[in-house]
């Protein structure tokens, strides 16, 4: 009977750990979520969305940081949504057992979890070095080489989700292959498809260290895609780190915009794959 | 649907039409393998880059830049043993409180919640991963190290920190921020990766083997301890890995809380720096070419690092797929 007892306690234990493991999470998401609110909540005045960032100790906001964040995050999803798309066609559709597809599959999984700061750091290398200064192109290119992984991913998973009889369907019809994958396994991994896109903005949109020496960040409003541009997540770091309240308050404000942001695109994206999955 | 659907009366492909699709598919097939080819190319740029940019300072200090702990941007004296040190230091850290963690998430999730209950609380987990790695900084610097430095670090060095041995590791005055606390936030940062990938491959064991040892009277623990692990075994160490891959490169998080200090302190409750955060502090401001090229040279040897775990995590990972698909 001892055993019994004995196995049984550590199987409580255990699982108490576990539940316990799980409430630890879910406090952290909580705590964050609600410190953003309490600080960022109050900051959040109208002027924050119609003033750019001002000189300590003026009212000020974060327009132009709000437009810098909006355009480069764009222009990165313009430039790396199409690589993405394509790269992971090729690896769903053409790549069946070739080496080049393996090794494309490995390096692009690595670049997927790449420290984003690297990134930086290479774009700086060809973009800001040769041109002899910052820019917000290399800020969205670098962005975009964050999205390409991204997309490259979603996209080759949601291809090989599509079930092969709808292909040969096609086929049988006499489409060409690449009628058979644009009109037809697009069209039913679509769903699936915007989804990663959807993700990719959400994890560029709060990237800092790929545009900390690639567009830099600017005090004034500007709309030059060859001068450094200010952004989100550069302004958050630099006013939160310095010693203005006033500036440490745009800093919270601007947390707070971008996280809930992102959360509301993640819960999206869930929702959009929730909808692709049922449909089929 | 247009061009696919089929017209009223059936026509013949003329051999110029034909030959069209052909060119099409040709071309097709060539701009995604092109575009395939881009993901190889700039993984081959990062490398090529870094290597391009730290070429001074490492044919100024060769072999000695890894060894040397001095890092003095007056003299032009650089050496990248502290942010090594430190970056390794922090994921250690991350690790020791991410893998456990995540292990009882993972188990939470796949053995012991009641349906209603998995997605809302799976969903949660996972928007931890959405969350900029900045906020956590913010975070991090504001709320949560203050509160560390007044509660668990004292703690923490009048009762662990007066032991013989060990005792030196959480000694001295508590900062709030230092290794430990940058560590102590990345293993929160983690938790997501390493569940997410955890929870995944204790769902790819099959549930007759489970039910099996229920059948013989086993506990849910020792399913989960003597049947699931076992057989999950490389996938865990594969998304532990990935985890790690995620701790040793995240930067402005670590940045915000790690203090900034390039030396090896005898204690984790002191300031120090890693990798990440050296570049990200310091690269602005650098003036000269050996202290850009010393930042680019951390960069490279961060780069290796990072390539070499994450090269491991996803062979792991792919062994482990191969042994569930088979």
């Amino acid at each position: 009977m001892e055993i019994y007892a004995r196995r049984r306690l550590t199987n409580k234990i255990a699982l108490g750990l576990s539940m316990a493991a799980a409430a630890f999470g879910i406090f952290w998401l909580v705590a964050i979520l609600w410190t953003l609110l309490y600080n960022g909540l109050g900051a959040l005045v109208p002027s924050v969305f119609t003033l750019s960032t001002p000189p300590p100790g003026i009212a000020g906001g974060l327009l132009n940081a709000i437009y810098g964040s909006v355009v480069m995050t764009l222009l990165a999803t313009l430039i790396g949504t199409p690589i993405g798309v394509m790269a992971g066609t090729y690896l769903a559709e053409y790549s069946r057992g070739n080496m080049l597809g393996h090794v494309i599959r490995f390096i692009n999984d690595i670049l997927l979890s790449a420290p984003s700061i690297i990134i930086g750091l290479f774009i700086y290398g060809v973009m800001v070095v040769p041109m002899g200064h910052f820019s917000a192109w290399a800020g969205a290119v670098a962005l975009s080489v964050i999205v390409i992984p991204v997309v490259v991913r979603t996209t080759e998973d949601m291809l090989n989700l599509v079930p092969a009889g709808l292909r040969e369907a096609a086929a049988a019809l006499g489409a060409p292959q690449w009628k058979v994958i644009v009109m037809v396994a697009y069209r039913a991994a679509r769903n699936g498809m915007i989804t990663g896109v959807l993700l990719a903005v959400a994890r560029v949109s709060g990237e800092t260290a790929p545009l900390l020496f690639t567009a830099l960040s600017n005090q004034f409003w500007s709309t030059d895609m060859n001068a450094p541009m200010a952004n989100l997540p550069v302004v958050i770091f630099r006013f939160a780190l310095s010693p203005y309240e006033d500036w440490q308050e745009l800093a919270w404000a601007g947390a707070l915009l971008i996280t809930f942001m992102i959360l509301v695109i993640n819960i999206t994206a869930r929702f959009l794959a929730g909808l692709g999955s049922k449909g089929r | 649907m247009t061009d696919t659907a089929i017209p009223a009366q059936t026509r013949v492909l003329s051999g110029r039409q034909a030959r069209r699709q052909s060119l099409m598919d040709k071309a097709f097939k060539s701009a995604t393998a092109f575009f395939a080819i881009t993901v190889l190319v700039i993984l081959g740029g990062v490398f090529f880059t870094l290597v391009h940019g730290s070429l001074p300072a490492l044919n100024a200090y060769g072999f000695d830049f890894v060894t040397t702990e001095v890092w003095n941007p007056v003299t032009d004296r650089f050496g990248a043993l502290a942010p090594i040190y430190g970056t390794l230091m922090t994921a250690l850290i991350a690790m020791a409180v991410g893998v456990p963690t995540s292990f009882g998430i993972a188990v939470f999730l796949t053995e012991l919640a009641p349906p209603w209950l998995k997605r809302p609380v799976g969903t949660a987990i996972e928007l931890l991963a959405g969350i900029p790695s900045i906020i956590y900084g913010i975070w991090g610097l504001f709320v949560f190290a203050p509160i560390f430095q007044q509660t668990l670090q004292p703690f923490l060095i009048d009762t662990v920190g007066k032991l013989p041995l060990i005792g030196h590791i959480f000694s001295g005055p508590p900062y709030g921020i230092g290794i430990f606390t940058a560590g102590l936030i990345l293993g929160i940062m983690v938790l997501p990766f390493i569940t997410s990938i955890m929870r995944d491959v204790f769902e790819t064991v099959p549930p007759m083997v489970k039910e099996s040892a229920y059948g013989l009277g086993a506990t849910t623990w020792e399913v989960v301890w003597k049947v699931v692990l076992p057989y999950t075994r490389v996938g865990v160490v594969g998304g532990v890995m990935l985890g790690l891959g995620r701790a040793l490169g995240e930067t402005m998080a670590v940045t915000f809380v790690v203090g900034n200090a390039h030396r090896i302190g005898k204690s984790l409750m002191a300031p120090g720096t890693t990798i990440s955060a050296a570049i990200a502090n310091e690269f602005n401001e650098a003036v000269g070419e050996l202290y850009i090229s010393s930042l680019i040279g951390l960069g490279l040897i961060l780069f290796f690092i990072t390539f070499t775990v994450l090269a491991l995590a996803k062979i792991m990972l792919l062994r482990m797929r191969k042994r569930a698909g088979g």
